[in-house]
């Protein structure tokens, strides 16, 4: 589909400029919980490494996209996952008053 | 499944991911927020699975078990004050999958003697080089944070000369692999010149400066998936890469303000690596006023309003737990506590208010630098705890002060100030820091959450 450079250009710059218009709305208080989300989401690369893994014979580069594959996936669930654990930290009342 | 169908769930992942990021603008929908990306993240990865005939499961099964245990664990098990180590090395693990996967695709083409085409071999460089960087960056990054190599900067006369070259070398490397993308040394050169270009870019910064680096890496990963998304012909990464791209940039400029520096100044300024003394500073006498917690408690007991300014020094000591219970002594006295939140305090963006969300502060209490600062004049005690560049007056009126010109906190500006800090050691920047001997300053020396604790001991016998 991106075969053409200018469509590639096209999709890379409109892309840009909603990351710019949606980040900018988040929070300071929030910036940690939008880096380790946005990390996870840069994990998008695991598509690629299923497809570097995914051929029928065992060669050089479906090694690497086997370590591609554990890296990125290690980037997804880390990412999403920590990105929720501080976002459950956040509240505005006391919780957990049962507690102690 | 068609190539249609698949380029369908790459754009409805991407508008998940663009939901999702848009939720984190108020913390009660972020959580949402964050589901719905990990959603857009599972409707990717399936379409993919599902549409491309792959036949490797057995290799993509371990992989994902493997990779998914790692970092199932590593985010389960992280400390919150560890958060800038962990992003750190999240960072430099998304960029060595980008530049892995453009490996492989090189490497594939090698195998089978076709010259990639058109915008392709361009693509294949870039993600490759900024992946390398991105990697041992990040891991650069994560020893300095974890204390695995002294944070202060590491320079070399000739540094820049050297960088500079490297860096110009990568790029005749870039241009060599771009043109004849089927010979190996070049490229193995490019991978091995842009690992060692990620140290030696790193080890000049100093760890106050973290923050702005970990936002430029964050950034890097981002661009590397889209350079990569460029290589596979794939929308969903290059829409998710530039997604990821321009956060890691609003942070790095948000984190450059916030220091009144430029990204240059920080990235080549090895800012913190020579003690700068100020004129006479030297030989002046000039006195502090030491004070003990049980000092300081008398002084809590009779204030209506304090607000607290934390620094790393509070995550170092892990006193988030004991500034809360403070907080709550004093509030059940009826005094008004507010936390006064930096950009740049602690060592990543955000870093204090998830330490102090995680000590169930409240975080309608964490208050933004612009929104605090008024507040200061009518305030009767700030308390400032393992902060120092942050609150140091000298960024207002001394030109000759490196840090001349950079917005912060004015805790001086309150009737009352105390300084919680092991010694008078000047920080790691070894920024003089005048506050300390103001008539209104108390130093109450210690270990920030031992002082903490004690001044609530006083504090709840009187």
């Amino acid at each position: 589909m991106l075969d053409d450079p200018a469509v590639a250009l096209t999709v890379l710059v409109l892309s840009l400029f909603v990351g710019f218009e949606v980040i900018a709305k988040v929070p300071p208080l929030l910036h940690t919980p939008l880096m380790s989300g946005a990390n996870a989401i840069s994990g998008i690369t695991i598509v690629g490494a299923l497809l570097a893994a995914g051929s029928d014979q065992p060669t050089l580069s479906s090694w690497l996209g086997f370590v591609a594959i554990v890296v990125a996936t290690i980037n997804v669930v880390g990412g999403f996952l920590v990105t929720n654990r501080m976002l459950a930290m956040f509240r505005v009342k006391r919780g957990g008053q049962d507690e102690s | 499944m068609s190539q249609t169908a698949l380029q369908l769930a790459y754009l409805a992942s991407a508008v998940l991911f663009i939901l999702g990021l848009r939720n984190l603008s108020s913390p009660r929908t972020a959580p949402t927020g964050n589901l719905l990306a990990a959603i857009g993240m599972l409707v990717a990865v399936v379409a993919t699975l599902v549409s491309q005939g792959v036949v490797g499961w057995p290799v993509i099964l371990a992989g994902v078990v493997v990779g998914g245990s790692i970092g199932a664990v590593l985010a389960l098990r992280i400390e919150m004050t560890a958060m800038p180590q962990m992003v750190a090395l999240l960072n430099g693990f998304g960029g060595a999958a980008s530049a892995l996967v453009a490996s492989a695709e090189l490497l594939d083409g090698m195998r089978a003697g076709i010259a990639p085409a058109g915008i392709v071999p361009t693509a294949i460089v870039l993600s490759t080089l900024i992946g390398a960087v991105t990697l041992t960056g990040s891991l650069i990054a994560f020893a300095k944070l974890q204390e695995l190599m002294r944070g202060a900067p590491i320079v070399y006369p000739g540094q820049r000369f050297v960088n500079a070259l490297l860096g110009l070398g990568a790029i005749g490397l870039c241009v060599a692999v771009a043109l004849s993308p089927l010979e190996l040394p070049p490229y193995a050169a490019l991978v091995g010149l842009g690992l060692l270009l990620g140290v030696l870019l790193v080890i000049p910064i100093g760890g106050a400066d973290m923050p702005v680096v970990i936002s430029l890496l964050n950034s890097y990963s981002g661009l590397a998936a889209c350079a990569t998304g460029f290589v596979l012909g794939n929308s969903g990464l290059v829409i998710s890469g530039s997604l990821v791209g321009a956060s890691g940039i609003i942070l790095t400029k948000i984190m450059c303000d916030a220091m009144n520096r430029s990204l240059g100044n920080v990235l080549f300024g090895a800012f913190g690596a020579v003690a700068e003394i100020g004129p006479g500073a030297a030989g002046e006498q000039r006195s502090v006023t030491g004070y003990t917690p049980e000092d300081a408690a008398v002084i809590f007991n009779a204030s209506r309003t304090c607000i607290v300014v934390p620094g790393y020094g509070m995550a170092v000591a892990q006193a988030q737990h004991a500034v809360r219970e403070l907080m709550d002594l004093l509030e059940a006295r009826g005094v008004k506590v507010q936390f006064a939140i930096h950009p740049v305090a602690g060592r990543m963006p955000g870093h204090m208010n998830v330490l102090l969300a995680e000590a169930d502060v409240p975080y309608d209490k964490l208050v933004e630098m612009d929104d605090i600062n008024p507040q200061f004049p009518e305030t009767d005690v700030s308390l400032v705890l393992g902060a120092n560049d942050v609150v140091n007056p000298a960024a207002r009126s001394d030109t000759s002060s490196p840090i001349y010109g950079m917005p912060i906190l004015d805790v001086d500006r309150a009737q009352h100030v105390f300084v919680i800090k092991r010694s008078m050691n000047p920080g790691f920047a070894g920024i003089d820091n005048p506050l300390f001997y103001n008539d209104n300053t108390k130093m109450v020396f210690g270990d920030a959450k031992g002082t903490v604790l004690k001044i609530t001991e006083a504090l709840r016998s009187t």
